[in-house]
């Protein structure tokens, strides 16, 4: 590989506190050099061809905390390779994967085929969660120590919730002696039960039944409290409401957590359901206004340390149904980094913030070297047109399953250039 | 009636909700709906305005009153009606609705009734069909001529709604009435009160524009109308009250607790009435108070009515 040289651009690495119009060089083996002012016309040999970014942003590679594959068992809504596809499109170079497959991913000998299979289809960085509870059956736990030895850096049941308080205390136990980073999907299944829409005045016009943002309350608070005595890595997957974040400014002085948010909960709210928009099915459900506000706050306020796509590709078929029929969830990998730029945009959040929530700080969480323009580190990062407008179409969606939420939606900003480890990977 | 301004035509192309429907379009209806009154009383009930017309008659949920009362409407009117009954028919084979709209949207019907237990069903259908959809109940959503035959049914009595105050008791979360009732009865200008048990009461059924209460004495003080819902026990899946005979010690309409409603207060119920728990007996069969025998008898006329106009 030659060295690379980028000048003229605008680097961002919130974990080196490098925010200035610089450059970047790559080395031969694929590592960054530098980054950041000091990388000018100025300080390269005169012989050398560089890339003139033009002004364009280079920002570390996106690190997707939450992605549902459909390898094994579900291929047909997306694979490796399909998902490998459709993050670099989205600047995302680092995956993590749920577990809810088909084998479910909970032991040792499924997790060498996953691993295996990651490394032969996609070209992006993949890291696999296991499952807490062996087939999702919420009874035995998995083997936490062992599988983490074989590269799984967090476990979670993923869409579904550990219920029963005495296993949750169980669970937190044998992470605090085996130093695992446990994700929790926050819902009690009784108060959600059959819900489909937030509980509220959309809920009641509809006619659907609807998930009290209490649900999502009681197990945090449950969960935080049992945190006090057991204190293990315990992050919770995604919040939805004001009520949540009461919870979590209360108890952030007494515990240590973290805690992600879903890009759909920050750019849409139940209104957007509108005639009974089954793509905009989502768990957790997209809540009010006043809750949207609130969640955008609190990644203001350090409240919030991720933002995540919570990308769970559904073919039409299980979304061509009544409301109450649909499958849950909504395509976004590639859509995660556009949409939250929105944000930047309409200035609600700075863009240094967006994109620590999206590299460096879900990294720290999974401890891993990913996120960052570290010199020596692979050179992960993508080059952003901040201000390039587009429309999302479905058909023009990377992704094998083409649900997404934002049909139609015209955002600003878009990748021009993906490279995991110092390999141009995507181009536009 | 008298001084309403008659609409030329309908604004919507499918009846899914009463939300859909503007004032003009609602007096539209009733208009042509009380036009069919007394041929529904004469000995020669038929006409051929649909003459050539096919209406398939879709439902996926059990139904008495509202597919016999479709049917017969559209039979009424010239029409040649099919009801199809799914319960075991393809949708037990894995078709989906989609399918089966497709399917059905094949044979080139001109309108069809639809029944389904998921609320946006028949807004679903619609999508997918080239004929007109008429929603004869869709989940808890809507039930919009079930609301159109009892504005008809309190128009007939009370000469108006305008003014009026009208109870809606019971299974509130549930229903579909509910809902279809208070968008018409707001649409109206009738005054409503909401009456159920905080566990039956939809969350923020106040920003619909209706006043809500648990205690039903209150309630149904000064009410015109008392329009009593069914307890669907069918939907409930899961605790929702103690026992049927605290509720109608609490929520049953009682001859002392419709003393509290006005003197000339009249009672209705969209039926089948479950007698002994939602409502006393004796007072679902007095003919000075109840109305109920009449909502089945204009449901016709209402149902021919829709049927007319979006046939067209």
């Amino acid at each position: 590989m030659k060295k690379k040289y980028f000048l003229n651009g605008y680097i961002i690495d919130p974990q080196n506190a490098i925010d200035e119009v610089g450059g970047l060089i790559i080395s031969e083996d694929g590592k960054i050099e530098a980054a950041g002012k000091k990388v000018n016309i100025n300080n390269i040999p005169s012989r050398e061809k560089y890339i003139d970014l033009k002004g364009k942003h280079i920002i570390p590679g996106i690190v997707d905390m939450r992605v549902f594959v459909g390898e094994p068992g579900y291929e047909y809504k997306e694979n490796f390779r399909t998902l490998s596809e459709a993050a670099l499109s989205g600047g995302v170079t680092s995956v993590v994967t749920m577990p809810n497959t088909n084998p479910v991913i909970d032991n040792v000998s499924i997790v060498d085929f996953l691993k295996r299979r990651g490394r032969d289809k996609a070209k992006i960085n993949i890291y696999p969660t296991a499952s807490l509870t062996k087939n999702l059956e919420s009874t035995n736990m998995t083997e936490f120590g062992l599988l983490q030895a074989k590269g799984i850096v967090g476990f979670t049941d993923g869409y579904k919730t550990i219920q029963n308080t005495r296993l949750m205390s169980r669970i937190m136990r044998s992470a605090y002696d085996l130093n695992c980073l446990i994700m929790q999907h926050v819902e009690d299944s009784e108060l959600a039960k059959d819900g489909m829409v937030n509980d509220g005045i959309i809920s009641t016009k509809l006619g659907l039944q609807g998930i009290s943002d209490l649900a999502e309350k009681i197990i945090i608070e449950r969960d935080l409290t049992l945190l006090e005595d057991f204190n293990c890595r315990y992050h919770i997957s995604q919040i939805s409401s004001q009520k949540s974040l009461d919870v979590i400014k209360k108890r952030k002085e007494m515990v240590e957590f973290t805690c992600g948010v879903s890009i759909n909960n920050l750019s849409l709210n139940e209104n957007d359901i509108g005639d009974f928009r089954t793509f905009l099915k989502l768990s957790p459900p997209l809540r009010t206004e006043d809750d949207r506000l609130a969640l955008i706050k609190g990644i203001n306020n350090d409240l919030i340390d991720v933002i995540v796509s919570d990308h769970k590709p559904e073919d039409e078929e299980q979304k061509r149904l009544t409301f109450a029929q649909a499958s849950t969830g909504a395509s976004g990998i590639e859509t995660l980094l556009p949409l939250a730029l929105e944000l930047y945009h309409n200035e609600s959040l700075k863009l240094n913030k967006i994109i620590k929530a999206l590299t460096c700080n879900p990294a720290k969480i999974l401890r891993i070297n990913k996120g960052n323009l570290n010199t020596g580190n692979d050179a992960d990062f993508c080059i952003l047109d901040i201000n390039k407008p587009w429309v999302v179409k479905k058909e023009n969606l990377i992704s094998k399953s083409k649900n997404t939420s934002i049909e139609g939606r015209k955002l600003q900003g878009k990748i021009t250039n993906t490279f995991v480890k110092g390999e141009e990977l995507f181009k536009t | 009636m008298a001084n309403v301004k008659k609409a030329i035509k309908i604004s919507q192309k499918h009846l899914l909700g009463i939300q859909d429907l503007s004032i003009s379009d609602v007096n539209f209806i009733l208009t042509e709906a009380k036009q069919f009154i007394d041929l529904n009383k004469s000995k020669n009930k038929k006409l051929d305005v649909l003459r050539g017309k096919t209406q398939i008659n879709l439902f996926f949920e059990p139904s008495t009153r509202t597919q016999s009362s479709f049917e017969l409407a559209g039979k009424r009117l010239g029409a040649d009606v099919m009801s199809m009954n799914l319960n075991n028919s393809a949708i037990k084979k894995g078709e989906t609705l989609i399918d089966t709209a497709m399917t059905l949207n094949a044979m080139h019907p001109d309108i069809i009734v639809v029944r389904h237990q998921d609320s946006g069903a028949s807004n679903l259908l619609s999508q997918k069909v080239n004929c007109a959809v008429l929603n004869a109940g869709d989940g808890r959503r809507e039930h919009p001529t079930q609301a159109l035959l009892d504005a008809l049914t309190i128009i007939d009595r009370k000469k108006k709604i305008e003014g009026l105050k009208i109870a809606i008791c019971g299974d509130i979360v549930h229903s579909r009435v509910a809902r279809s009732n208070i968008y018409l009865l707001n649409m109206l200008g009738a005054e409503v009160n909401i009456i159920a048990p905080s566990n039956l009461m939809p969350k923020d059924i106040e920003k619909l524009g209706v006043n809500s209460f648990s205690d039903m004495k209150k309630g149904l003080k000064d009410c015109d109308i008392v329009m009593m819902l069914r307890l669907q026990n069918e939907r409930m899946t899961s605790s929702f009250l103690s026992s049927n005979r605290e509720y109608y010690e609490y929520y049953g309409l009682t001859p002392d607790k419709l003393d509290f409603a006005k003197d000339d207060a009249l009672i209705m119920h969209p039926g089948p009435m479950n007698r002994g728990i939602e409502i006393d007996t004796n007072l679902a069969d007095d003919i000075n108070k109840s109305v109920i025998k009449e909502q089945v008898e204009l449901g016709v006329a209402v149902r021919m009515a829709c049927l007319k106009i979006f046939c067209e």
